[in-house]
């Protein structure tokens, strides 16, 4: 009733993450796995 | 960290180290202030001693129940998440190097006040990068990418196209030996347009993945710090080719480029600029502030910030409210669902450690900002040199090297800010620099309430 959730991922892009295979401000860029 | 702010009529809280966003009512959002993992921890399910007597201007029932929910979220992992990233910071040291910037040209064909390759040459002599040079660029990208089959190749300057012979040269001979290699080069550009013609534009929207058009905005505006060596209006010479490049990709579906402004004092209300931009068809925007000594006249300065807060908000309540004629601005974008892994956000950019950037003469350093400072020259393409030991600092110059940053709730979407404008403004690559940290704080509400704005008006169709 007094909170709306509009997106928790952090954590598990972390344990799954790290491939650096992105492309090379970082928040607008994509995960390119 | 839970940091929570006021922004186009919403109340926002985000967790940062779990990345939640939540919108919330005024008794929520005010309850906070009390709230935190070790006191969820003391009381449990069970709401607090006291803490309706601190909240008088809200029902008991509502701030009982408002506490439950708020437990919830801190049970569910949404709420006063704990920074646990530390240990992934050994992650991707030995980071194959996979992106560059390539200074074709430090000449210029126009006299920008504001440019820190100081109006093209970098300080130094104006000289084009013979294609010779090119082509050991790519070179050394095939052999420093390891496994990686993408990589990303950025004609910059100066101004590029005044080695346009060298920018097909070396896009071409990559082309020719990419697939034996199992690579798969993306090449980019970021010029001022002076020297667009139907044959470069049609080359570049053949070639290239990204542009980015160098344009501050208003007539005005622009001519006032973008000179032109004959003294005509940059701006009338500029916009037609861009309109015209932009028309060849957009006509194709494609909105892979950006018009990029940059701002200064002297334009602190550049909502207009970038309006102005819009009206001219151009939909990916841009518009940055300047990097430059601050003793310039034109130089940002703390007592700028509220203006330009001012102004973001402005630009914000403007993109929020437009029903047509819509257009992107890159800094109030942010990708919540589908951004990069935690391990990226430690170092962002990539700078000296996956990313570098070359000289017209082959030298090496660790990004085109860093270009031309003897320090942090990394190597040379052509005697093979290239300093391991430089490309290990920046390796380890991460949220958790930086100072002040493990304590700000913007660490993972600014990553720790730009190194280059940390050693320029501070003389330490891991003391980022003030000013440009509350401008990316900043930036970051106006994006963050933006998606919000999406998600609820979304819901609400």
């Amino acid at each position: 009733k007094h909170v709306v959730t509009i997106n928790a991922n952090l954590k598990k892009s972390a344990e799954n993450g790290g491939c650096g295979k992105c492309t090379s401000t970082v928040a607008n860029q994509k995960c390119e796995s | 960290m839970v940091h929570k702010f006021k922004q186009l009529g919403y109340n926002i809280v985000i967790d940062s180290d779990s990345n939640a966003v939540h919108v919330m009512d005024d008794c929520a959002f005010d309850m906070l202030d009390r709230l935190s993992a070790a006191v969820f921890e003391v009381n449990g399910a069970n709401v607090p001693a006291n803490l309706a007597e601190d909240f008088p201007e809200y029902a008991k029932e509502d701030v009982a129940e408002t506490y439950g929910e708020l437990y919830k979220l801190y049970k569910d992992g949404q709420l006063f998440t704990e920074d646990d990233y530390e240990k992934y910071s050994e992650t991707m040291v030995k980071s194959p190097v996979k992106s560059m910037c390539l200074n074709v040209a430090h000449d210029c064909n126009l006299r920008c006040e504001y440019c820190f390759a100081q109006t093209g040459d970098f300080g130094g002599e104006r000289c084009i990068m013979p294609p010779e040079i090119g082509k050991k660029a790519i070179d050394f990208l095939i052999e420093k990418s390891a496994n990686r089959e993408n990589i990303e190749l950025d004609f910059f300057g100066g101004e590029p196209l005044m080695a346009w012979d060298t920018v097909k040269a070396t896009v071409d001979y990559a082309r020719s030996i990419e697939k034996q290699h199992g690579k798969n080069f993306r090449f980019t550009i970021t010029t001022n347009g002076v020297l667009l013609d139907d044959e470069k534009i049609d080359y570049i929207n053949r070639e290239m993945v990204n542009v980015v058009l160098s344009l501050d905005g208003r007539r005005e505006t622009t001519d006032r710090i973008r000179k032109t060596l004959n003294g005509k209006s940059a701006y009338d010479v500029i916009v037609p080719k861009f309109q015209k490049l932009v028309k060849g990709r957009t006509q194709k579906g494609r909105t892979d480029y950006y018009v990029r402004a940059t701002f200064t004092k002297y334009n602190l209300d550049f909502t207009e600029d970038v309006l102005h931009m819009r009206g001219l068809g151009f939909e990916q925007l841009s518009a940055e502030p300047v990097v430059t000594d601050e003793k310039e006249p034109f130089a940002i300065t703390q007592a700028d910030l509220p203006r330009i807060y001012s102004e973001y908000d402005k630009l914000c309540e403007v993109m929020a409210n437009r029903t047509e004629d819509k257009f992107n601005f890159f800094h109030f974008m942010v990708d919540l669902d589908q951004g990069p892994c935690a391990i990226k956000r430690l170092r962002g950019c990539g700078c000296g450690n996956d990313y570098v950037a070359v000289d017209p003469h082959g030298n090496i350093f660790p990004c085109h900002q860093f270009v031309g400072i003897e320090k942090w020259k990394m190597g040379n393409l052509i005697d093979g040199t290239f300093n391991d030991d430089i490309k290990s600092y920046f390796a380890k110059t991460h949220l958790y090297s930086k100072e002040g940053c493990r304590d700000c709730w913007a660490k993972f979407y600014c990553s720790g800010g730009c190194n280059a404008n940390s050693f320029i403004y501070e003389g330490d690559c891991r003391k980022p620099h003030k000013l440009s940290c509350e401008l990316m704080r900043k930036r970051l509400e106006c994006a963050l309430a933006l998606a919000v704005d999406k998600a609820v008006k979304s819901q609400n169709e």
